[in-house]
């Protein structure tokens, strides 16, 4: 079955990585800007960042036929610098018309704090005057119930938004309900330990259906299976559901939320 | 839209996971009585107790309130104490 990753960070991963990606049926991955591990030092750091992922990635996924979208920002953890992050958010929209660039993402939250609340609302205010679809990182494990909360309170206060646009990623157990209740996309992450697992995931498309439902790996420099994806097919396989809910979750739905994007042009496989 | 399995049908495909995860879970708090020093107070052995508690409780939605044992509590006036 085709699907497309809405959430990978190519850019920690190796070239093998899209070789097995491709042969698992990945057709195309969506990269948003994050955290490398470390924190960047400047403003330049981030053009160098977002260089690659608006020119080498998509050359690199091109490679084995898959196609690369991307998002840009200044992630949650280094949003704690606000001096930093405005910088940086000065600088996005120069990028935001290269071709395959989607929006603004992965903003979010961390730990929860008021600088990071006023750096996602400046990216925030950055997206509606551009235009621009948003993908939302939500923190994890204990910050996780309440950071989303927090997240949906600044969304749900800005009459500008779209909700049908905008994906809040991360979702869990706990925080899956307010995220679909109030419009918006929501995107449930498949990986070890600190976030969801194939067999929940398959819970919750069955709990909620699967409208406005994503499902990705989030595969990064950490512990992280980027064929994460392919799991949760064989697990809604397993329990016999039907190859068109599964290709809804995993192929349709992207297609749907990105195709909001204007930089979104997709080459869908000959079939 | 989605297909229903039987309790019969969940069991037969799932009985031997959930008791892997039983043990590890069994083995995971062998290992904390069998390590010295006293019980940390930090709040996570009372967390972990209180979770799987409500493991042994009717249903539904165990996975949502076990979530929320372990999350930090949400309150609704942040934006006022942030001036955000």
């Amino acid at each position: 079955m085709y699907y497309i990753d809405p959430h990978i960070h190519m850019v920690s991963r190796t070239t093998d990585d899209y070789e097995t990606l491709a042969k698992m049926g990945c057709v195309g991955v969506s990269e948003p800007a994050f955290w490398a591990g470390y924190d960047r030092g400047s403003a330049a750091g981030f053009r160098d960042y977002f260089e690659q992922l608006t020119a080498f990635e998509p050359k690199r996924a091109g490679w084995f036929g898959i196609q690369h979208y991307t998002w840009l920002c200044i992630n949650a953890k280094e949003a704690e610098n606000v001096v930093l992050a405005r910088d940086v958010i000065a600088m996005i929209p120069q990028f935001l018309d290269r071709p395959g660039v989607l929006g603004i993402g992965e903003i979010g939250l961390n730990k929860n704090t008021r600088n990071e609340a006023i750096v996602f609302l400046e990216h925030i205010d950055l997206a509606m005057k551009t235009n621009e679809q948003i993908l939302i990182h939500t923190p994890h494990l204990e910050d996780k119930y309440q950071g989303t909360r927090m997240i949906l309170d600044m969304l749900t206060a800005d009459s500008r938004i779209d909700r049908s646009r905008v994906l809040v990623d991360h979702v869990e157990e706990h925080t899956i309900r307010p995220v679909l209740e109030g419009g918006f996309w929501a995107g449930m992450t498949l990986y070890p330990v600190s976030k969801c697992t194939p067999q929940r995931a398959a819970d919750m498309v069955e709990i909620y259906g699967p409208e406005r439902l994503l499902v990705n790996s989030a595969g990064d420099w950490g512990p992280s299976k980027p064929t994460a994806v392919a799991d949760f097919i064989l697990e809604m396989r397993k329990r016999g559901h039907p190859e068109g809910l599964i290709r809804r979750v995993v192929y349709d739905n992207p297609l749907e939320f990105f195709g909001q994007s204007r930089n979104f042009a997709f080459a869908a496989p000959d079939v | 839209m989605t297909a229903k399995r039987t309790k019969q049908a969940v069991l037969e495909q799932e009985f031997l996971s959930l008791r892997a995860k039983i043990l590890e879970l069994a083995a995971g708090l062998d290992r904390l009585d069998r390590a010295a020093g006293q019980r940390p107070d930090d709040g996570r052995p009372d967390q972990l107790d209180r979770a799987m508690r409500l493991l042994l409780d009717a249903g539904p939605a165990r996975a949502e309130r076990i979530q929320l044992v372990f999350s930090r509590d949400y309150d609704e006036t942040w934006r006022l104490q942030f001036s955000v």
